[in-house]
């Protein structure tokens, strides 16, 4: 017996996508599933999670992170501080960045186009651990940039030992309070055990080095993205309005932008996405020191379910940690949503 | 009149000059820490401390390359990083590249929804998946193993996406005469249809090369034992422990210069096709 064509088309189909099927179900949905069940347990990482013996906890794990008065809060909540200023400062400032530069390099009067692309593109190709160890070199504390910043005069900071946050050293510096001596109306008391004065630290110096060497990696990707954006807005549109008199600037903002307005929501989309992810850097760089001041929750899950065997602990955090990205997502979306009168 | 014209021509030489300033500035901050990098791993240690600004190593030594050959396990780390990325690689390729054609060309049922379904695995967060992965390996008896490090990852839903994109691109016509001259599914997908998908097959070939060839996490949860380390963790354990010191700098960053040199290369190379792919990620 023959199968009809249809028959056939439909078992060549399921075959062609059962390797990806199979992959992706085995190491991406089961896994999740699995994950779901260890958060909450109380595994240890020995044997299976799913014997009889593993002792069931519910949501403790959960529960840990947010009402009970602990360390594994305290240090959950210093990482979600660490992480807000993280995606704060990052995202606008590589957005900002990207758009500049794909901006000025798509200025029809200039030459080389070709080669300040790849030149502001290829940092993001290559591998971030490598990267970190160069930004750990040029940021040693008599690397290139505490000499770069002497030539001018400057003593700069032992960069990865100095966890002092730049919003304290700001308002101290604005002379608003003692840094040293903080009032006591702010250390006394803050939401999820973490005081107001901790709250508002700020990213601290050495995780101001991470965003750094971030910006420095990510935002020629995007100025990629906004580059092709551009060459896709159509020229007899500038055209016109410079007919009409429009200046440079207006033309920016009236025609310009407009146009990049799918691309820019993209842009701010993904880089915060990936800003909640940061791993590699830390990882490499900090390990969270100094301080707990660059500890963030992807890399704070990672050491308590590898270093400190608190597996259910650490998957309850990743799972926050998706909670907190989709939920970002969302609130950005609803945010830059067209407004139509 | 000819003064205005006069004022806008000497406004447009000004504005190009900004230009040039602002672009030139730029490309110095984003290129010189490489230049930095690779000089400072040919100047000796006390050199490469002393003066770390300076791009020419006084006096040039390949000491740092030496060491990173004899007396780190450079070599096994090169190693691995090569069989885990080559059959990422190719597994990729292959298998997305079915999995896309078919999501794009061929009507079977449950089509639509396995095609939400790449949609939604593409929307999870790399970092939510550290655990889950190590347990799914733990229980099936292939942690610490290559199988580990590759098979995981072998298959990855963004690549899937590109490749449906890119086949639904292109005209059907060839397929149907190769399809009415009695060439079954696989002969049209494997003579016809991927022969067309060249420009799509070496952009995902070259994606695949890059982020296999600098994944960190992945390894940190699959395998432990040091003779399975690929080049990003060697180079992450090589690193750790001496945070800031200035010590073996130019042995460090000479490492980094090896796991730098293979992506520079392909980069230089194929440089068109990592812009298409980074402006596909654009797509999603």
């Amino acid at each position: 017996m023959r199968l009809s064509a249809k028959a056939r088309e439909n078992i060549a189909g399921w075959l062609f996508v059962a390797p990806v099927i199979v992959i992706l179900g085995l190491f991406m949905l089961l896994p999740i599933l699995m994950a779901m069940w260890v958060s909450l347990t109380d595994w240890n990482g020995q044997g299976s999670p799913f014997k009889s013996g593993v002792p069931f906890v519910g949501v403790d794990n959960y529960a840990k992170l947010f009402t009970d008065d602990g360390l594994t809060r305290q240090d959950f909540m210093t990482s979600v501080r660490n992480n807000i200023y993280y995606v704060g400062i990052v995202v606008p400032v590589q957005t900002v960045l990207a758009l500049g530069l794909a901006l000025v390099v798509n200025a029809r009067m200039l030459k080389g186009k070709g080669f300040f692309r790849a030149a502001f593109f290829f940092p993001s190709v290559t591998s971030s651990v490598a990267i970190s160890v160069v930004f750990l070199f040029i940021f040693a504390s008599s690397g290139a940039v505490n000499n770069l910043l002497a030539f001018f005069g400057i003593q700069g900071p032992q960069w990865f030992a100095d966890a002092r946050g730049i919003l304290h050293l700001a308002l101290g510096g604005l002379g608003l309070v003692d840094v040293d001596n903080p009032p006591s109306w702010l250390t006394d008391g803050g939401p999820f055990g973490l005081s107001w004065w901790d709250w508002l630290a700020g990213p601290s110096v050495a995780m101001s080095t991470i965003m750094l060497l971030v910006i420095w990696t990510t935002s020629g990707t995007f100025m990629l993205m906004f580059l092709a954006a551009l060459q896709d807005i159509p020229v007899t549109l500038e055209e016109a309005s410079m007919l009409d008199g429009a200046g440079r600037w207006k033309r920016l903002r009236y025609v310009t932008l407009p146009m990049l307005k799918p691309t820019l929501f993209l842009v701010l989309t993904m880089g915060i996405i990936a800003t909640w992810q940061v791993f590699d850097q830390v990882y490499v760089m900090s390990q969270g020191a100094p301080g707990k001041t660059t500890l963030t929750p992807a890399y704070l899950s990672y050491t308590q379910a590898f270093d400190n065997f608190e597996y259910g602990t650490g998957t309850a955090i990743s799972f926050v940690l998706f909670a907190i990205i989709v939920l970002f997502t969302i609130a950005q979306r609803w945010l830059l949503r067209e407004r139509n009168a | 009149m000819a003064t205005v014209r006069a004022d806008h021509g000497a406004r447009t030489v000004a504005s190009t000059f900004v230009g040039y300033f602002i672009l030139i500035f730029f490309a110095l901050v984003f290129i010189y820490p490489f230049v930095i990098q690779l000089s400072a791993s040919f100047k000796t240690e006390p050199n490469a401390a002393l003066n770390p600004l300076n791009p020419v190593p006084d006096p040039f030594v390949t000491d740092a390359y030496h060491k990173v050959f004899l007396s780190t396990d450079m070599p096994l780390w090169l190693g691995n990083s090569l069989i885990v990325t080559i059959a990422i690689t190719l597994g990729r390729v292959l298998l997305d590249s079915m999995a896309g054609y078919a999501l794009a060309r061929l009507r079977f049922r449950g089509r639509k929804a396995l095609f939400s379904a790449v949609i939604a695995i593409l929307a999870v967060p790399g970092v939510v998946l550290f655990i889950p992965k190590f347990l799914v390996l733990k229980q099936f008896g292939m942690y610490d193993t290559y199988t580990a490090l590759i098979l995981p990852i072998i298959a990855d839903a963004g690549g899937v996406f590109i490749m449906k994109q890119f086949f639904e691109s292109i005209p059907r016509s060839v397929e149907e005469a190769a399809r009415i001259d009695g060439a079954g599914t696989w002969r049209t997908f494997w003579s016809v249809v991927l022969p067309m998908g060249r420009p799509a097959l070496i952009t995902l070939t070259i994606i695949s090369f890059q982020s296999s060839w600098n994944e960190l996490p992945h390894s940190l949860v699959a395998v432990q034992s040091p003779d399975l380390y690929t080049l990003p963790r060697g180079l992450a354990v090589l690193v750790s422990g001496s945070l800031g010191s200035g010590n073996q700098y130019p042995l460090k960053l000479g490492a980094a210069v090896l796991a730098t040199i293979p992506v520079a290369i392909i980069f230089v190379v194929f440089q068109r096709y990592f812009v298409r792919g980074a402006n596909e990620g654009a797509d999603k």
